[in-house]
């Protein structure tokens, strides 16, 4: 048995956890917040994706022990546009993947500011030369619907809202939906 | 999840100490791959080493103008770093077309170099592996093996290895640093992996408490490129995929570095096709005439034969993009 401190949804908790108990277990079980799904259990759909330390991750593959000392952000600890976006762009029909797909998308835009580039980033296929990047370091391509569609890849929408999660995104990034 | 012992060291040598020394220790980074595996019951360690407060997770210059990458460097980090994406744009396009951005923000670049095929009979407690099970035979043979080998396979195995990551590295001439009992020695990452013969639960080249510390990457003035070809436009694994490097003068390529994934039980580095290119034409024929000359040492089954013709088209588009400049995605 360890024993681990988080600060999770702003609050420390101190909690004694075997060492095989996944982060998605101890968040759900032991804290109560049920918001993070247990929808696969094996890193394949994203309804457990929560933020450490400002990273989406998928905390079903994460065990507790290995975030000691990290700060958790489930849905239960998000304010942020993007809940009431989802809404008003139906993001979502039954809404289980919701808590997964709103915390992922925080991490998304987070990461799409960084200058954090995608598979569709035009600048990392910038044709034959290895002259290296044409845009100065830390400036952002335009978050694209094709970009938002492959940065959220990560996350499984089996009602098949995708185009609603799109549009709330787009919406609060500031770009026009479809 | 079967119970194990969880230590974390807080140096490299008593990380190694651990591992050479408790039997059924393994190493763990992101946990991606192997926390899935334990859950599964495959993988069941005594003892989990957790070697991501061990301070290898820099990316820095080598003299000569290559990279040394620590081998607990995010997935992410690395395909986001300035330096990569200039250098080595085949290792940042890799990376990004492998897993989903939650598992690259947890995924380390040791752990994506071991991890283990997502072969669904590998998966699946109640059929036939012998990578699972030594000596059970393998269900994947005559069973639904679309998604498997064609270069490389035994009848022991037809599994493939399932990193984007390490195609670009095989095609870089990578080198990766091990820290053992006895010391540090440098393996190419193409000698890493091991082709499964009649042993294919025996993957790689390392032994017992050996800890992969670092990937260098030797400098390359060829453009490079990656283009991944899967059942879906994004987080799936690759039906087949091409990692190049070309460089051409004066009509004649005088550099060719092709590697493959999705058609091998390693990454796979096609040598075969890289002497058919090398001092030739950059034309169309050309590269379908050496796709074709590695293909041709492929082993094909109803189900995965498709493959081959489907390599020979990927290897000659990404060949063709890189001597033209076009964008075919």
């Amino acid at each position: 048995m360890a024993e681990i401190r988080m600060k999770v949804n702003g609050d420390v908790e101190s909690l004694d956890v075997e060492p095989w108990v996944s982060l998605l277990d101890a968040l759900r079980d032991r804290l109560g917040l049920t918001g993070p799904k247990k929808g696969c259990d094996q890193g394949a759909c994203g309804a457990c994706t929560v933020l450490a330390d400002g990273l989406r991750i998928n905390s079903c593959l994460a065990l507790a022990v290995q975030y000691d000392g990290s700060e958790i952000t489930t849905i239960e600890g998000v304010s942020h546009p993007l809940r009431e976006a989802f809404v008003r762009h139906d993001g979502f029909q039954c809404g289980y993947c919701t808590p997964g797909q709103i915390c992922s998308a925080i991490g998304m835009l987070a990461e799409h500011e960084s200058g954090m580039p995608s598979a569709v980033t035009e600048s990392t296929h910038a044709g034959p030369t290895h002259a290296g990047p044409t845009r100065p370091e830390h400036t952002r391509e335009r978050l694209t619907e094709a970009e938002v569609r492959e940065r959220m890849s990560g996350n499984l929408c089996r009602c098949g809202a995708y185009n609603g999660i799109v549009d709330a995104i787009m919406d609060v990034a500031g770009q026009d939906a479809r | 999840m079967r119970p194990f012992a969880y230590v974390k060291p807080a140096d490299i040598e008593a990380a190694v100490r651990v591992a050479a020394t408790e039997p059924g220790a393994k190493f763990l980074g992101g946990g991606t791959n192997l926390v899935d595996l334990m859950r599964e019951g495959i993988e069941r360690p005594d003892t989990v080493v957790d070697v991501t407060g061990l301070p290898l997770d820099t990316v820095t210059e080598l003299p000569g103008g290559g990279l040394r990458v620590g081998a607990l460097v995010r997935n992410s980090v690395l395909a986001a770093d300035r330096r990569v994406r200039a250098r080595y744009p085949v290792l940042s396009q890799a990376l990004l077309a492998g897993a989903s951005a939650q598992l690259r923000n947890m995924a380390t670049v040791g752990g994506n170099l071991l991890q283990r095929t997502r072969c669904p009979y590998f998966y699946d407690g109640a059929a036939a592996c012998n990578k699972r099970e030594p000596g059970s035979g393998c269900d994947a043979l005559d069973g639904f093996n679309r998604g498997h080998a064609i270069l490389g396979v035994s009848e022991s195995c037809i599994a493939t290895h399932p990193s984007d990551m390490c195609v670009a590295l095989a095609a870089l001439d990578a080198v990766v640093e091990v820290r053992g009992p006895d010391g540090t020695r440098r393996v190419p990452l193409t000698d890493l992996h091991r082709l499964p013969g009649g042993t294919p639960e025996i993957e790689t080249d390392l032994a017992r408490g050996e800890l992969v510390t670092a990937v260098e990457l030797p400098p390359i003035a060829a453009a490079s490129r990656y283009r991944k070809v899967r059942d879906r436009a994004s987080y799936a694994f690759a039906l087949v995929s091409v990692a190049a490097a070309l460089q051409v003068r004066d009509g004649e390529i005088t550099e060719i570095r092709l590697a493959l994934g999705g058609v091998a039980p390693k990454p796979w580095r096609a040598r075969e096709a890289e002497r058919v290119l090398l001092g030739g034409p950059a034309d169309e024929a050309a590269f379908r005439r050496a796709a074709e000359a590695e293909l041709a040492q492929a082993t094909l089954r109803p189900g995965n034969a498709f493959k081959a013709g489907l390599a020979t088209a990927t290897i000659a588009a990404t060949l063709r993009e890189l001597s033209t400049g076009e964008d075919l995605r």
